[in-house]
């Protein structure tokens, strides 16, 4: 990498941390927000492991999954909707906004690049809650077990989180930026975050023909079941390799639409 | 409101979670625990899926807006009370929906004509009964948060708390038969099991209580109704202050 690379990339760090610092400084106007926020984590995650206990009846099983295992589930689904509401949602939902008002046109003109920009504008900090009860969750569900995780167990377990955190915003941005063509479809995002709320549960736990639909057709399987079958040291090379071509292709596919996209972008009054 | 049919088409797609859920359901060992059958569970969740579709409520961020942007002070002025201006919206746009959600039990029964059956006339009278009174109750309660705008910039988000109670306890995401009977009885206690699955019960052809359940629905509009209007009253006198 040479000097010109790390100029570039070190431009983009410091105008993330100047984007986050001031999102912060807003948003802690709101202070009643952190109570809200904080109750409506406790109460959906004792919502959902009631909900939970339910599915697990009297059996030891939820789609051949332990209940230690599916907690594991649970608390990656509970870490990546806080990632959601953290940063996709206060960014992504704000291009219709843009495209509407045509304040799109003054984010074309930022010599910074344009997906970059509309993707970490914002930050909310409401979303760190959920993430730090999903962290809690996998951590005690982890420790629960008899055998011990392993080093190497963690990394791919990491690694596929971050593979599934890439795929998900890859999604968001995808339907978000569908506005660009159809303004009246800015809810699109909406229906993306209600469906994502099959990852609570481990993919085998549904018919062979939603888990096709839950792999190939809305991801849902490479967010929580395959990181989460990494952490427990049961993951198979195949759906390794495959979330992390998966991701690969959902960038680069982000990429491309987006190019495209501009390139019919017309303006709001024209 | 015909102008936004993929906005409303999108709007209905969201309310998947009944379907999502019965998946679930359906092969778990908690169905065989509480003694439901395959049939008993998709009927419900289909039921639950309906009435979820004709009784939602977005109220809060609607009026959050027109208050916050002043459009509620030409309201004021018209000799309707306003709150009915929002009424007609919400019942406008659930006409607007019944294709979609038509097509979308269509599409289940062809991908699965062992989830749908046919209600015989009087549980379908009685479940779009029900299901009114539903929309009426949740409208109320709605109605009560949204006042809170008048005095909070950030309601809507108090209004997110009040949905996490409506979510597990009124039966959306389990049937209530298959919760423990302590919480069973504290669920009962509350208005959310009148919000889904008692007109979930009736449309699926469950032996339910019809009186007591109707009983319950009117017995919680009629607390609500009084609250809603006395903070009506008060909110309107407050943003008469804001906006001199």
């Amino acid at each position: 990498m040479d000097g010109h690379h790390l100029h570039r990339i070190g431009r983009y760090g410091r105008s993330l941390r100047r984007f986050w610092l001031s999102s912060l400084q807003a948003e802690f106007e709101y202070q009643l927000n952190l109570v809200v926020e904080l109750l409506a984590v406790v109460g959906n995650l004792v919502g959902s492991l009631f909900v939970l206990r339910l599915l697990f009846g009297n059996g030891a099983s939820l789609g051949g999954w332990s209940w230690d295992a599916a907690l594991v589930v649970l608390g990656l689904y509970t870490l990546l909707d806080g990632f959601t509401s953290c940063v996709l949602q206060p960014n992504l939902s704000q291009i219709v906004n843009h495209v509407q008002n045509g304040t799109l046109d003054f984010v074309l003109l930022k010599p910074i690049d344009s997906q970059f920009w509309l993707s970490t504008r914002s930050f909310s900090p409401w979303g760190l809650p959920g993430i730090a009860a999903g962290l809690a969750l996998i951590g005690w569900a982890l420790m629960q077990r008899s055998s011990a995780i392993s080093p190497l167990g963690l990394l791919i377990g990491v690694v596929l989180l971050v593979s599934g955190a890439l795929i998900l915003y890859s999604l968001w941005f995808l339907l978000a930026s569908l506005s660009i063509w159809f303004v009246k479809i800015w809810n699109a995002t909406e229906v993306l975050r209600y469906t994502l709320v099959a990852g609570r549960y481990p993919i085998s736990a549904y018919p062979a023909a939603l888990r096709l639909v839950f792999t190939f057709v809305l991801p849902v399987a490479f967010l929580t079941t395959v990181p989460a079958e990494a952490l427990l040291g049961r993951s198979s090379a195949s759906w390794v390799f495959g979330s992390l071509a998966a991701a690969t292709l959902a960038l680069v596919g982000t990429r491309l639409f987006w190019r495209y996209a501009l390139r019919h972008y017309t303006s709001a009054s024209s | 409101m015909l102008e936004y049919r993929a906005e409303i088409a999108l709007w209905a797609l969201s309310g998947v979670l009944p379907l999502i859920m019965l998946a679930v359901w359906r092969d778990s060992n908690g169905a065989a625990t509480a003694g439901l059958s395959g049939a008993q569970l998709s009927h419900y969740f289909v039921a639950a899926f309906v009435v979820r579709q004709f009784s939602v409520v977005w109220l809060i961020h609607v009026f959050e807006e027109d208050a916050l942007q002043g459009r509620l002070s030409p309201y004021l002025l018209q000799p309707v009370q306003p709150l009915w201006r929002y009424v007609a919206a919400h019942l406008a746009e659930q006409a607007t929906r019944v294709p979609f959600v038509a097509v979308m039990l269509a599409a289940l029964a062809v991908l699965q004509p062992s989830l749908l059956w046919i209600p015989s006339l009087s549980q379908l009278v009685l479940g779009v009964l029900a299901i009114l009174g539903a929309f009426a109750l949740r409208f109320l309660l709605q109605t009560i948060l949204t006042m809170l705008c008048f005095w909070s910039e950030r309601a809507a988000a108090l209004d997110r708390l009040a949905l996490i109670p409506y979510l597990f306890l009124s039966g959306l995401v389990a049937p209530l038969q298959a919760f423990p009977p302590a919480i069973r009885r504290l669920a009962d206690c509350t208005p959310f099991p009148s919000m889904v699955a008692f007109p979930a019960q009736l449309l699926a052809g469950e032996a339910v209580d019809v009186i007591d359940g109707f009983a319950r629905l009117a017995l919680w509009c009629a607390v609500l109704l009084p609250i809603s209007l006395v903070l009506w009253k008060l909110g309107v006198r407050r943003y008469g202050a804001m906006g001199a």
